[in-house]
């Protein structure tokens, strides 16, 4: 196991470096000149000549790159053009609120969507089988921020329940997380589904329900275990959708995370903290794929000796 | 089924299932699916009303008249109208054209160009493959929408801008599928049999290869379109696709946002619209998938 483990961290490190280079090349695409940019619309000609020397514009971009990932390893990602402070320090403040709404929302997903999965499975075409689809399918098509506008009318404006904005205590937190949290629990909910489906058919299944054990225990302990690796695939997957959610959930309900930084930059044009936001995201995205890499380890050995 | 020695225009004389079959048997297999021919039908109509809408429009979309504002659905505007005065029903016939334009040019142009890199991966095989296919792994690596903001960041916004961004984002979900399919038919005997009459690659990729993969590629542009016109309204209610006072979708629920608590229908309508159009895109989309899948149709 440490040897997949040590394998599976290893391979981080070119992935990490093709994100950086992706990121770094899109947004040298930028039209004109980007010394203009960096110093403003009222700038000098020798206020422009600094910052071109400063930011090493005029190197070619091979050693910009260079230059951009030694200095990033050191943890340096540059200073922000809007508040003059460190890229790292900005992305650092708002990681934990991001990180926050993202494993509540995580949890969320999979708790409603697992058991809404596995009780649809037990009652294939019952009414509840039925209405849980149908409300799976409502989940998956339905915008996310308008999901929240709805959430905000319903429980913010109309009963007073909950606070429509902002982070704080754990009531904040309730009707951002969760409406990051249906969303995808709606995609977990059909794959779950579908894998217990095929494994209720199962000879297995079938012996552990003639021993006379309880239906719990036999959907539990025997089928959803089985089920388990591709509603694990889902839920890796669901890792790049909750990313995309909580950049567009915390601009609905003003959460002070990453997303929301990252979309302020865009609108000021601060490509600092726009590229170091998008790689500190794109890290998050690969280190989730790996925990789930390891986790098919620990379900299926076969993946882990092979 | 019986497709393998049908003659079509995209197939060939030399025995390769055509993609005329394949749509006479998605006709037929979504004719039984009436969930799918329920998507097909609103589908057709919002596409409709999204070439005609602007034609049966009461309103001028971008005309304000504060005096109107924030008035409710009554006869004079169905869905009532926003913050400016403006009738959200005509914003909504305009803005179809716009969030569905930019979700299909999107789609059309990550398809096109996706299968394109796909199946040539697939059919040459060896470096190529390796090569384009480690690209293609390294930009699925990057979350759809973190890919379009670093794209619309460095462009800057506007309606040209979104198309590409969504586009760049889905390019490697169809080059992975095509590659995949285009693995799986490249040694076909009747492959074999067009390179044996001296067909060149690019006549063999074109007429054999692609109209034999082309049903996981319908599905999946289905959805892609589905995916597209949710991508195309986050971006716009983020305020970084299409600019006020243009109507879109999702910029029209960014205005709302001001105003929902004093007039809940601002905010509810455009939602609707997304809800309802994705909603048939992806029940399409399943009965699609339902019928061009032979494990599904069997189980059925």
């Amino acid at each position: 196991m440490a040897r997949f483990i040590s394998q599976r961290l290893l391979s981080l490190v070119p992935t990490m470096l093709g994100l950086s280079l992706i990121v770094f090349l899109i947004l040298k695409l930028t039209p004109g000149d980007p010394a203009f940019v960096l110093a403003g619309a009222n700038a000098t000609e020798e206020q422009i000549r600094n910052i071109r020397i400063a930011y090493h514009l005029d190197d070619p971009l091979p050693v910009q790159y260079g230059q951009y990932i030694v200095q990033a390893i050191r943890g340096d990602l540059g200073q922000s053009l809007r508040t003059r402070r460190p890229v790292i320090s900005e992305l650092l403040e708002r990681l934990p609120a991001s990180l926050e709404l993202g494993a509540t929302a995580f949890a969320i997903s999979l708790l409603v969507g697992v058991s809404a999965g596995v009780l649809s499975a037990e009652r294939q075409y019952s009414l509840w089988d039925n209405l849980g689809m149908v409300l799976a399918l409502v989940g998956i098509s339905v915008p996310i921020f308008w999901l929240g506008i709805l959430l905000i009318l319903l429980f913010g404006v109309q009963l007073g329940w909950l606070p429509t904005s902002g982070a704080g205590d754990w009531k904040h937190l309730i009707l951002p997380a969760g409406t990051l949290g249906l969303s995808s629990a709606a995609i977990v909910a059909r794959q779950t589904r579908s894998a217990m489906l095929e494994v209720l058919k199962q000879d297995y299944v079938r012996v552990a329900r003639a021993k006379g054990l309880a239906e719990h225990v036999v959907l539990v302990r025997h089928a959803l275990r089985n089920a388990a690796i591709p509603t694990v695939t889902v839920l890796g997957l669901q890792f790049g959708n909750l990313i995309g959610g909580v950049v567009v959930t915390e601009t609905v309900f003003a959460w002070p995370g990453l997303g929301r930084l990252i979309v302020e930059s865009i609108s000021f044009r601060d490509f600092p903290v726009v590229e170091g936001g998008v790689l500190l995201m794109a890290g998050v995205f690969v280190l989730a794929n790996l925990c789930i890499d390891l986790l098919y380890g620990y379900l299926n050995p076969r993946i882990r000796l092979g | 089924m019986a497709t393998s020695t049908r003659v079509s225009g995209w197939g060939s004389s030399l025995g390769a299932p055509g993609v005329f079959p394949v749509a006479t048997g998605i006709g037929r297999a979504l004719a039984r699916r009436q969930v799918a021919l329920l998507g097909a039908a609103i589908v057709g109509t919002i596409g409709v009303l999204a070439i005609v809408g602007p034609l049966m429009a009461p309103y001028d979309p971008i005309s304000q008249r504060l005096l109107d504002r924030l008035e409710p659905p009554s006869p004079a505007h169905w869905m009532g109208t926003d913050n400016l005065g403006r009738d959200i029903f005509s914003r909504l016939l305009f803005g179809a054209r716009i969030t569905l334009g930019v979700g299909f040019a999107a789609a059309a142009a990550a398809a096109v160009l996706g299968v394109a890199v796909g199946t040539a991966a697939g059919y040459y095989g060896g470096r190529l493959d390796n090569v384009l296919m480690r690209l293609v792994d390294l930009l699925l690596a990057l979350p759809s929408v973190l890919f379009a903001l670093t794209i619309i960041a460095a462009l800057g916004n506007s309606v040209p801008n979104l198309i590409v961004a969504i586009a760049c984002a889905a390019i490697p979900t169809f080059a992975r599928l095509s590659r995949g399919s285009a693995l799986g038919v490249r040694t076909a005997d009747y492959i074999e049999a067009a390179r044996s009459v001296g067909a060149g690659d690019s006549r063999i990729m074109a007429r054999h290869v692609l109209p034999n993969i082309s049903a996981p590629l319908i599905v999946q542009f289905t959805l892609q379109f589905s995916s597209a016109v949710l991508a195309a309204s986050a971006l716009s209610f983020l305020g970084l696709g299409v600019q006020p006072p243009t109507p879109e979708w999702g910029a029209m629920l960014s205005d709302a946002r001001t105003v929902m608590q004093m007039a809940p229908h601002v905010a509810i309508f455009p939602g609707c619209a997304i809800l309802l159009f994705v909603l048939a895109l992806n029940l399409l989309g399943d009965g699609l998938r339902d019928a061009l899948d032979p494990h599904l149709r069997s189980r059925r």
